[in-house]
């Protein structure tokens, strides 16, 4: 009945260096997991860990977020501001139960398109394995809520009535 | 005064009670309030019924101020029915705004939190291992108690608000901006926070300069000087992604701002934010040194980042377990 589960990954990659790579990988014909859905940014440092929540939020599995390596971002340093909002957002997710192997920040330059398609089939495999998030159905009381609210409400009609 | 008595309302959820004490710092103004309106329903100071609130026609009271997030049945049934019956709800501090420090509750689930309270601390006693049931039989009949929900959830997370009044508890003179603004119904646009839409590092006395920092300390561990900026000298300081309102009265006698007026319009994640603005400001660009300074100054990262506004955040409570587990 079920579908073997396939991983809903984010990728947000940076316009210089990793979305180049994605390129360079599409046209070098290098073949990698279809998981990933790339959002293209103007550099890793503009990803605000918003982002990487929302993902999250709306269902997806896994975030990878890439860009320049340390030292050749095209915005100068963005990419070390990247580094610590990532491993501010790693701390967060793993207090919230969230496994870090979900999130993942990968440097990979505008000719690296064999490596970040290497590290987008590492990620899907690694969550893959993980299972999946489903982190929006944390949210759902069950039905034990709405049963003990009619209740009260069917305890209080007798008041409710009088002006009804 | 001629005009017709307005009605009020004020209603506690889960929350500390403190926000009705705020309510009373309004001082010899409360004598003002009480001119301008019929108190019908506050249950800390007056002598009315849920059954009183359930007579009166849908609409009828004019403002409600309801403090508290939702966590039992019974809360959320006084949420829909003060939402029915009032012109105008407020969501009135953190807890029913941004879900507040009850919600940080929602690091854990239901049976986690019986299991703490009621078997696993020291001063607990019951070895029969008996817990709370929404029913229980008794020779004279059945005894009910609210349903305790496994998530802690905001105010208007489950009806419909009108107008937030932030903080932890809301400042006097804030409640007292926003009484005013209703008696002369100048009231802005519904579902304003009514607040500043700036942070509490603009109203910030202290000196600012670059920020820097090799490490983060806690309050105990250093008596900051009472001029610089406090995040300048490594206290978590939240006041860089609060919204202000409060007068930065933390930081002015030496303790760093906790956050408790919530994000800024437009913000959709008060903890993200913070945590991106913190990341900032951290003197580091070694991956290890930046994983030393976080793990080691930021032992609570949810406590620290989300102390008030985990329900209200993007992040999705813990895995609850599943039945039986």
């Amino acid at each position: 009945m079920s579908e073997p589960f396939e991983p809903k990954i984010v990728g947000f990659l940076c316009n210089w260096c990793s979305y180049r790579a994605a390129d360079l990988a599409g046209s070098a014909r290098i073949k990698h997991a279809p998981n990933v859905r790339i959002i293209r940014v103007m550099c890793s440092g503009r990803v605000d860990p918003t982002f990487v929540l929302k993902a999250l939020a709306l269902g997806a599995d896994g975030v990878m977020v890439a860009g320049c390596h340390p030292g050749e971002c095209h915005y100068l340093e963005q990419n070390y501001k990247a580094m610590r909002r990532f491993h501010m957002l790693k701390h967060a997710l793993q207090a919230m139960g969230v496994d870090d192997q979900r999130v993942r920040l990968v440097w990979a330059s505008a000719a690296e398109g064999q490596q970040l398609a290497d590290a987008i089939d590492q990620l899907v495999e690694d969550v893959r394995r993980l299972g999946p998030l489903n982190w929006p159905a944390n949210w759902q009381e069950d039905a034990q809520r709405l049963k003990a609210l009619e209740k009260i409400a069917h305890e209080h009609a007798e008041a409710m009535e009088v002006l009804s | 005064m001629s005009k017709p008595k307005g009605k009020l309302a004020l209603y506690w959820a889960a929350s500390c009670g403190g926000c009705e004490i705020a309510v009373l710092q309004l001082d010899a103004k409360i004598l003002d309030v009480a001119e301008a309106f019929d108190i019908v329903f506050w249950p800390v100071a007056v002598d009315a019924k849920v059954r009183d609130v359930e007579r009166m026609a849908d609409g009828e009271i004019d403002v409600c101020l309801f403090n508290g997030a939702i966590r039992t049945s019974e809360q959320e049934y006084m949420a829909q029915l003060l939402r029915r019956k009032s012109k105008v709800l407020v969501a009135f501090g953190s807890c029913s705004h941004e879900g507040g420090i009850p919600a940080i509750a929602n690091l854990n689930n239901k049976n986690e939190i019986f299991q703490t309270s009621y078997r696993d601390t020291p001063s607990t006693e019951n070895p029969n291992g008996v817990y709370p049931q929404p029913e229980t039989q008794v020779p004279e009949g059945t005894l009910h108690l609210p349903v305790f929900y496994d998530t802690v959830r905001t105010l208007d997370q489950t009806v419909p608000v009108d107008y937030y009044l932030p903080g932890c508890p809301p400042e006097a003179d804030r409640i007292w901006d926003a009484i005013t603004a209703i008696l002369e119904n100048k009231l802005p646009a519904a579902g304003t926070v009514l607040g500043d839409d700036t942070t509490v590092c603009d109203t910030c006395p202290r000196k600012r300069s670059e920020k820097k920092i090799k490490e983060f300390k806690r309050t105990w561990q250093v008596i900051p000087d009472a001029e610089t900026c406090l995040l300048e000298q490594g206290l978590l300081c939240c006041g860089i992604a609060t919204r202000a309102g409060c007068g930065a009265l933390c930081p002015q006698v030496n303790s760093p701002c906790i956050g408790c007026y919530g994000p800024n319009n437009g913000v959709q994640d008060y903890g993200a934010r913070l945590m991106a603005a913190l990341a900032s400001v951290i003197d580091a660009n070694s991956p290890d040194e930046i994983q030393r300074i976080i793990e080691q100054g930021i032992p609570d990262p949810i406590g620290s980042f989300y102390r008030f506004s985990l329900a209200h955040s993007l992040l999705r409570r813990k895995k609850l377990a599943k039945a039986g587990e």
